[in-house]
């Protein structure tokens, strides 16, 4: 129903402005990481695998890329644990107040990242709340130190702000069940427990996968939360990555890196999508 | 049919659920509340319990010119983001939506790619695109930026929107004589303006939050995280407490604004909850 010059004004303008701001800059990226820069600082446009090798070669790089995935991966399991029986709550016991409490949970998504994981810093330091207030009750004597600077408020921090995003796709998931399975389930004689396991759960699969994946990609590639709140023994991939575009000065490099990791992160969407597609009953 | 289901459940699960919910929004609202209360702390960041309350880090903040310029760059940046955006988003969602063409499936996963991707390697790839074009960084480069990465968002919203879109009303508009134009303005538009809408809220409250990307992009001026940024790294100020404090409740308004126009519209209200949708629904659409 619709003409040639319609669908072709639709269609040039958006695809134009991708391929030179996404597809452009990606193959881009794709150059730089086969480049080198010289002792003074220029790029040199001379195509080799010498990135490539430095990385295979200093363990500190994919220490680090396996540290930020075990960091990602905590945080994927804490915002799960968070975030699945609140929205198992939500969709089957909240009842009226359904809308309000999904409200609630979109609010914090509202205060900005950095405000966030800067009020986690405020509450975690030496002479922060959290000390302060056990040194106050007299539980501790001391100001415990592991509490900022450490693996420990990243995945802290990471897990807060990410909830809320793996919260919503469960959440849609949970919402599009028919109710009516649910109720036959429990006509035919199963027992609540049998009726989440064997119902209720394998149908929410696709959006525990979309949530998990959410929560892994984005904690994986931050680089403002270590920086704040991690300390040296906190650093990530994406750390080393600033560095290398700014104070170090080696972009072939940090695009090496980058590459690696944007790779990683299409692959794992590759599987979660099949994973979502294959437990989808529609 | 609820009320079944909830019937069914023993009470100590159910028990066991409210608790847990309890805890979860304890943990989301915790920092926020500190946040607030500490913006009018006398003593400054930390320290339990908090004393002398005051309003002088806001009688601070209101004299600090150099935040103030950052707020107004940063709706500079938000408004022509979200400009960019809706311009580029919208058509990309109906040429999903009605228009068959080589690559569009490679033109989807583009389109939708900065939503999931970690915001450094979109930052970073178009850093690498200004070097290259010698394009001096400086606002416009972030609004480039922000531009781009958010085409993403008013796609999946205005896509999600089309889905529920009826057709057939504007067929019987082409049909009655009327041009594509007027079509797409009297009955397309119109029918979409809650998705659009909501996409523009969605997108300029995302800009001004955005940090990753602008991170790479920055020049001379900053936006207003880039400006937080540099404090936060110099040492904590309770003024950022107080500017928090006032964008939060800007936002809540935002979205006390935004919950009556979807209630009087009569759609339960579902922010985000469509890109889930979105992908369920093109994932049909590629098989």
């Amino acid at each position: 129903m619709f003409s040639r010059a319609y669908r072709t004004t639709i269609t040039v303008p958006p695809l134009l402005w991708v391929a030179v701001f996404l597809l452009v800059p990606y193959l881009l990226m794709f150059c730089y990481s086969f480049w080198s820069v010289s002792d003074s600082g220029t790029i040199m446009h001379s195509w080799n695998l010498d990135n490539y090798k430095e990385l295979l070669a200093k363990p500190v790089y994919w220490q680090t890329l396996l540290r930020s995935m075990w960091i990602a991966a905590r945080v994927m399991f804490f915002s799960m644990l968070l975030g699945y029986p609140l929205a198992y709550f939500l969709s089957f016991h909240a009842g009226g107040r359904k809308d309000l409490y999904y409200q609630l949970v979109i609010i914090p998504l509202w205060v900005s990242y950095l405000v966030r994981a800067y009020a986690w810093k405020t509450i975690l330091g030496t002479d922060g709340v959290l000390n302060t207030l056990l040194q106050y009750v007299h539980l501790t004597s001391h100001p415990l130190d592991f509490l900022l600077y450490s693996p420990f408020a990243v995945v802290l921090t990471l897990t807060h702000i990410y909830t809320p995003f793996t919260f919503l796709p469960i959440y849609a998931s949970l919402e599009h069940i028919p109710r009516n399975l649910v109720e036959a389930s429990h006509d035919l004689g199963a027992t609540p427990a049998q009726t989440f396991w064997r119902v209720i759960f394998p149908l929410s699969i696709p959006g525990v996968l979309a949530g998990a994946t959410f929560a892994f990609v984005l904690s994986l590639g931050d680089f403002l939360a270590p920086l704040l709140l991690g300390g040296p023994s906190g650093i990530m991939i994406s750390n080393i990555v600033v560095s290398l575009f700014g104070a170090a000065y080696n972009w072939p490099l940090g695009a090496a890196i980058s590459l690696c990791m944007l790779a990683l992160v299409l692959a794992l969407l590759f599987f979660s999508e099949r994973l979502e597609k294959k437990w989808s009953f529609s | 049919m609820e009320f079944l289901v909830s019937a069914s459940t023993p009470m100590k699960s159910s028990r066991w659920l409210t608790a847990h919910a309890l805890a979860v929004f304890a943990f989301l609202y915790l920092p926020i509340a500190i946040l607030i209360l500490y913006s009018f702390n006398g003593q400054g960041v930390g320290g339990f319990p908090p004393r002398n309350l005051t309003l002088n880090w806001y009688r601070i903040l209101f004299n600090d010119a150099p935040i103030w310029d950052s707020v107004l760059n940063s709706l500079i940046v938000a408004a022509a983001a979200m400009v960019i955006a809706l311009l580029f988003g919208i058509p990309a969602a109906l040429a999903l939506d009605r228009a068959q063409f080589p690559g569009k499936a490679l033109f989807r996963r583009l389109v939708l790619l900065p939503l999931i991707l970690p915001g450094i390697i979109t930052g970073l790839s178009l850093l690498m695109l200004f070097r290259v074009a010698e394009v001096r960084l400086s606002l416009l480069t972030i609004v480039l930026g922000h531009g781009t990465a958010l085409i993403s968002v008013a796609t999946t919203e205005v896509f999600a929107g089309l889905q529920k879109l009826n057709r057939a009303q504007e067929e019987a508009s082409l049909d009655l004589g009327a041009n594509y134009w007027q079509t797409f303005w009297r009955i397309t538009v119109p029918n979409l303006k809650l998705s659009i809408i909501g996409a523009a809220l969605l997108i300029f409250t995302l800009s001004m939050d955005e940090i990753a990307v602008s991170f790479f992009l920055i020049g001379r001026d900053n936006t207003l995280p880039l400006e937080i940024w540099g404090r936060l790294r110099r040492g904590i100020t309770p003024e950022i407490n107080a500017i928090s404090t006032i964008i939060f409740m800007f936002s809540l308004i935002a979205i006390v604004f935004w919950y009556r126009l979807r209630t009087r519209a009569q759609v339960t209200p579902e922010i985000g909850a469509e890109l889930v949708e979105t992908s369920q629904t093109d994932s049909q659409l590629s098989s």
